[in-house]
């Protein structure tokens, strides 16, 4: 602090600087408590919302949530299936309808508080009851009664009640409205999981910044600063304990893909555990470094029609519009991560499934760029017809109308630009329509959407559990997901007789036929590209993390090797 | 000036009041998502929970503490919270949080760096300016005018990026982002101060030109002051002049933080908020942070007046 | 040539104009905006490229075929510089205009009536600087831009396009013109009891004689100077709200869209420097040459200058 040069007289401030500078200083002690350096250093993307499980709707909370809160079944780090939590084991009854979990003797919460059937009965119904206002509950319409209870605008005292019960203080029995051999990995999501009813009770809504917050998860919460990081520490009372690997997590939030990108090149991060803070512009040198790892996963990029609307009500357009969007250059120059060009609703790789031929799928199959320009060709053709059919051949005649995506998310959204950009380019080209492009911002994309006020927009979908419906479900008339106005009875006919089918082949056969009708005929979307997942570690650093279709990466497994000094 | 201390409480009322409708009008609503929630049952007790199924006009009497309820055995009761209690009320996107909570922990990092970026641009914008102004015609203008420009019209995400990226990255002098150690604010200083101390360096160039050619200093010289003390006396008052009205908006921006560094940075600030609130349709959030930003502004201005007074006492207040 | 005639003299019109005329670097700039806004004009249509046009080429660094290289669609950087430097100078001029009427006469009675008077106005200029602006853009577009769109479909659908710049225009003049005011008030505070205002109120000259005539030359400085770092700030802010959906409609660019796509190039990885270098190039040359001609104007204009 020692300034030579300074003579005293002709600075008369230089004193008064360096009290401000001092000041400075103690303000900046003031904000930053000590804190001794983690274990672990996880980017996780936005700041949470919430942290409340049954409440939480975003990916990064759900991160922190699965950490915090355990339910009868918790999700594979490998494979990204369930496993035995909370429940040791459990049997289902022949009809597949009834399961019967046993706890774990000796359950608590992180507060040393006991964890019984009855907590298990209570949390399910703490979500399920429309009151609590969980977007999520919808879970829960696989139980028996749920869609009955969360649908209904009667006083809790008249309503049926939740297909759950304790059977003793370690038993607990569920209800299913169907087979539903899903329902294992439905257990271990987070609104599924055990919240503690004596602190729900007594605080309320705001219940988790109650210091300390009892958590049934391998880990407590130690610290939240917004927008900042979240400090995580392990929770002695965990019943598996011995296999959280790291003590203490730090889990940052933040936005820019820059500057996770740095922070990690600078060994500041050990895990970015998400795409959406991966630079777009540099997935392709990226991916094929060693600490970069894209896998296939449950999630779709696709483009909706509004059918409510002409010409968008003519499937001939619609097709016509599928037909000519080249996917394969959409990826290969546009998204970037390694996505698989998509014909289908259903990503590939859900369990035991094998999907619909959409339209265009004889382009994709095309083992040689020769081939797939010629089938391309083809296809082109094959729109012009459908094209010149419903009337505007050549595109003459054609109204002028735009395509609606959301903008201002970073690199992600400046994806959903140049898709658009491309995409006016092939119509362009192949039918000779042209349209504008109309970005906006996230909410007044939500609403318009939700209000079916487009002709044209952008859609994604992240499959929750390892089965088509969770695709499939969303095109039905009377979800609230569908967004295209788009209706058909004998799809929603298919979809009920595969609910009510308990035969795997025979309920998979139902499904490929309602995809099929969805994609190859229909069309109220485009199928653009199967999502990628993309993260980032230095495998010779850290380990406990696999690749898996969900999506789903633990923290409890994940720890740093050896003792590397920071 | 009693009175302009006193009009601050109606004025911020006025802004508060602008703001509360205005963030209701635009589309969509702070719970609208990716996703439907599972039921219209859900939607509605989600609504009802904040209060966002009442009239604009009841959910305004409660955001103020001046909403009246019945409780059911029929008696009436103030409802809780309000801003006339100095609360906001809840985060609606961070619900965990609220709106004080955030601004609470939030605004220490970011007047630390508004502070520092503010001494910054004052600290390298007067001296440019001062310089310029004196030495005008000459290189030393050339260079210092141009450079001053160069800050003004190169973007804080640009040159944030080429700071982080030298800096950081190649001399690895400093910290690439987040919070902690001085050591961490100073390429957030640069890069926040940089455009402020660019305009600071012109709006003081243009002052001293002024005054050096003003009849005050003219009379100065001709008494045979020396030369030091009619450029650092008389004509510097006069020169600050345009700096001063600037300083109330620019200090009022730089508190408040900013949404571009601190992104970059990955900073805990307030600035992310203040744009992210907006789009986010987090009502509470957006009043709470319009009313900081307002009393701020305003109370700067204030400061900004009765400095004016102070410098020059030619400026009288009616 | 006996008797040399004494040069008649000048008025300060033609004053103003010899000493622009010999300030180089003012005249240089003037040039150099000049060649630059005819480039705008001329480069997207004589570049053979269209600047909405991709190819097949993406990322192609500077050579024969694209001088400037290309973008992520493989469309010509060049020509997308000049068109969007024709946008954002649109942009930048509009917010300087409105700036510069509103804001300067707003700050300008307000300083010279004083008073009452004063303080509303400065409050109002307070209110108005305290709103979160994105709130109040996205209000305004989202309300009418689909009304404004209607009408001017009907007029003619090629204009449509034009609905969202228009409100572009409304929405950064309502923000730009705030600071300029509160500059000017206070400039104009400090002048209005200097004894030669004081001296031309004696002789009984009308207050819009007074602010016109005495008083606005003499701010004509401060104001041509923040008029400068009016426009880089106008375009920049532009570039703000397209990032958040709210500004320009893609394929269109502007100088600030370009810098902001530029700028994710930077990083330790691979730099695509043609697509920062060249628009950024272009705005800080541009907003170069206006300064120093800002400069040369105010020197001329300038009533206390020989």
């Amino acid at each position: 602090m020692l300034v030579k040069h300074n003579a005293p007289g002709i600075f008369p401030g230089a004193f008064r600087f360096r009290t401000l500078l001092a000041a400075a200083l103690l303000m900046w002690t003031a904000g930053c408590r000590p804190a001794p350096v983690p274990d672990l250093v996880i980017h996780n993307t936005s700041e949470p919302e919430t942290v409340d499980p049954q409440i939480l709707t975003g990916q990064p909370d759900g991160r922190i949530g699965a950490s915090l809160f355990e339910g009868l079944t918790r999700f594979n780090p490998e494979t990204g299936r369930a496993m035995p939590g909370l429940a040791e084991r459990w049997e289902i009854s022949p009809d597949g309808r009834t399961y019967t979990f046993h706890l774990r003797p000796g359950l608590a919460f992180s507060t040393g508080e006991p964890i019984a059937a009855a907590d298990v009965v209570w949390s399910w119904n703490r979500a399920v009851d429309p009151a609590t206002a969980a977007d999520y509950a919808g879970f829960f319409f696989y139980v028996r009664n749920g869609k009955a209870i969360n649908t209904s605008a009667a006083a809790p005292s008249v309503r049926p009640p939740l297909g759950i019960r304790a059977l003793d203080p370690l038993t607990v029995e569920v209800e299913l409205e169907n087979p539903t051999p899903f329902f294992p990995d439905l257990c271990g999501m987070r609104i599924m999981a055990v919240v503690p009813r004596f602190a729900i009770e007594r605080y309320g809504d705001q219940w988790v910044r109650h210091d300390p917050v009892p958590c049934s998860g391998p880990y407590q919460l130690v610290s939240w600063r917004p927008n900042d990081r979240i400090r995580l520490r392990k929770n002695p009372h965990y019943w598996d304990v011995e296999h959280v690997r790291s003590d203490t997590i730090d889990v940052l939030s933040g936005d820019s893909p820059s500057t996770a990108l740095n922070l990690f090149l600078t060994g500041k991060i050990d895990f970015i555990v998400d795409k959406t803070v991966i630079p777009i512009e540099l997935a392709d040198l990226l991916r094929r470094r060693p600490e970069f790892h894209p896998f296939n996963y449950l999630g779709n990029y696709f483009i909706r029609f509004n059918c409510t609307r002409k010409p968008f009500d003519d499937p001939r357009v619609r097709r016509a519009f599928g037909l000519v969007i080249d996917k394969r250059r959409l990826v290969e120059r546009i998204t970037r991560m390694g996505e698989r060009p998509a014909d289908a609703l259903v990503p590939p790789g859900t369990e035991g499934y094998v999907g619909a031929r959409g339209l265009g799928r004889n382009a994709l199959d095309a083992a040689t760029p020769a081939a797939y320009e010629e089938a391309m060709a083809r296809n082109v053709e094959e729109a012009r017809r459908w094209l010149a059919e419903a009337g505007f051949p050549g595109g003459h005649g054609f109204p002028r109308f735009s395509y609606m995506f959301n903008s201002g998310g970073g690199s992600g959204a400046r994806m959903h630009e140049q898709i658009g950009v491309e995409m006016q380019e092939m119509l362009r080209r192949h039918l000779g329509i042209e349209f504008d492009l109309r970005p906006v911002e996230y909410k007044t994309y939500l609403s318009e959407m939700s209000r079916l006020n487009f002709d044209m927009i952008r859609g994604s979908w992240i499959g929750d559990y390892n089965d088509p419906t969770t695709f499939l479900d969303l095109f039905l008339a009377d979800n609230g997901n569908n967004r295209t106005g788009w209706k058909n009875a004998r799809y929603d006919e298919l979809m009920a007789g595969a609910a009510a089918t308990a035969a795997p082949e025979k309920r998979f056969d139902l499904l490929r036929e309602a995809e099929t009708l969805l994609v190859r005929d229909e069309v109220p979307i485009i199928p653009i590209c199967y999502y990628v997942g993309f993260f980032a570690f230095d495998p010779e650093r850290v380990g406990g993390i696999y690749a898996n279709m969900t999506d789903e990466h633990p923290f409890w497994a994940i720890y740093r090797k050896g003792a590397l000094p920071r | 000036m009693l009175r302009r201390i006193l009009l601050l409480i109606p004025l911020t009322w006025v802004i508060v009041t602008l703001a509360f409708f205005l963030v209701r009008v635009a589309p969509g609503g702070p719970f609208d998502r990716e996703r439907k929630p599972a039921s219209p049952q859900v939607e509605a007790a989600l609504r009802q929970k904040y209060h966002l199924d009442e009239t604009p006009f009841s959910q305004y009497l409660r955001f103020l503490g001046l909403k009246w309820e019945a409780r059911p055995d029929g008696s009436w009761h103030r409802a809780e919270g309000g801003l006339l209690v100095g609360d906001f009320g809840l985060s609606l996107k961070y619900r965990n949080h609220s709106v004080t909570d955030i601004i609470l922990q939030g605004l220490p990092v970011s007047l630390v760096l508004g502070w520092l970026a503010f001494g910054f641009a004052i600290g390298t914008g007067i001296p440019i300016g001062f310089a310029t102004a004196i030495r005008k015609g000459g290189w030393a203008d050339a260079a210092g005018s141009m450079a001053a420009i160069l800050m003004v019209c190169v973007p804080g995400f640009v040159i944030g990026p080429i700071l982080v990226l030298v800096a950081g990255l190649k001399l690895g002098w400093f910290p690439v982002g987040l919070w902690g150690s001085p050591m961490h604010a100073v390429l957030p200083m640069i890069t926040l101060g940089l455009y402020f101390s660019g305009r600071v360096a012109r709006l003081m160039r243009e002052g001293m030109v002024q005054a050096l050619q003003s009849e005050f200093i003219r009379t100065a010289r001709a008494k045979g002051l020396g030369e030091f003390s009619v450029l650092l006396r008389h004509a510097f008052r006069l020169a600050v002049m345009p700096v001063l009205s600037y300083s109330g908006p620019m200090l009022a921006d730089l508190l408040t933080g900013s949404f571009v560094v601190e992104n970059i940075f990955q900073i805990p600030g307030i600035g992310v908020f203040m744009v992210n609130a907006s789009l986010s349709r987090d009502y509470p959030m957006v009043v709470g942070l319009v009313l900081l930003y307002a009393v701020l502004l305003l109370v700067l201005n204030l400061v900004v007046d009765v400095a004016y007074g102070f410098l020059d006492p030619r400026v009288k207040h009616g | 040539m006996i008797s040399g005639k004494q040069p008649r003299p000048l008025t300060p019109r033609q004053r103003a104009w010899r000493r622009f005329r010999n300030n180089t670097p003012a005249v240089v700039s003037a040039v150099f905006l000049l060649t630059m806004l005819l480039l705008a004009l001329a480069v997207p249509v004589l570049s053979g490229h269209g600047a909405a046009q991709g190819s097949d080429t993406q990322f192609a660094p500077p050579d024969a075929a694209h001088w400037w290289g290309t973008d992520v669609h493989g469309r010509d950087v060049l020509t997308r510089v000049f068109a969007g430097a024709r946008l954002s100078f649109l942009v930048g001029g509009v917010g300087a205009a409105v700036s510069l009427v509103i804001g300067v006469c707003w700050g300008m009675v307000a300083g010279y009536v004083g008073g009452r008077v004063d303080g509303a106005m400065m409050r109002f200029v307070d209110i108005l600087y305290s709103l979160p602006s994105v709130v109040f853009v996205i209000v305004l577009i989202t309300t009418l831009e689909d009304h404004l769109k209607g009408i001017l479909n009907r007029v003619s659908p090629q204009s449509a396009g034009a609905a969202r710049l228009l409100f572009l225009f409304v929405g950064l003049g309502a923000v730009s013109w705030l600071t300029m005011a509160r500059i000017v008030r206070g400039q104009v505070l400090s002048l209005r009891t200097r004894p030669f205002v004081l001296a031309s109120r004696a002789l009984g000259a009308s207050d819009a004689r007074i602010l016109f005539r005495h008083i606005l030359p003499n701010v004509a400085g401060v104001v041509i100077v923040y008029l400068t770092l009016t426009v880089p700030s106008i375009i920049l802010y532009e570039s703000f709200l397209s990032y958040l959906g709210l500004g320009i409609q893609p394929p269109q660019a502007s100088l600030g869209s370009l810098i902001a796509e530029g700028a994710a190039q930077i990083n330790p990885i691979r730099t695509y420097w043609w697509l920062i270098v060249f628009p950024g190039g272009v705005l800080a040359s541009a907003l170069l040459a206006l300064n120093l001609l800002g400069d040369g104007l105010r020197d001329a204009l300038d009533p206390r200058s020989g």
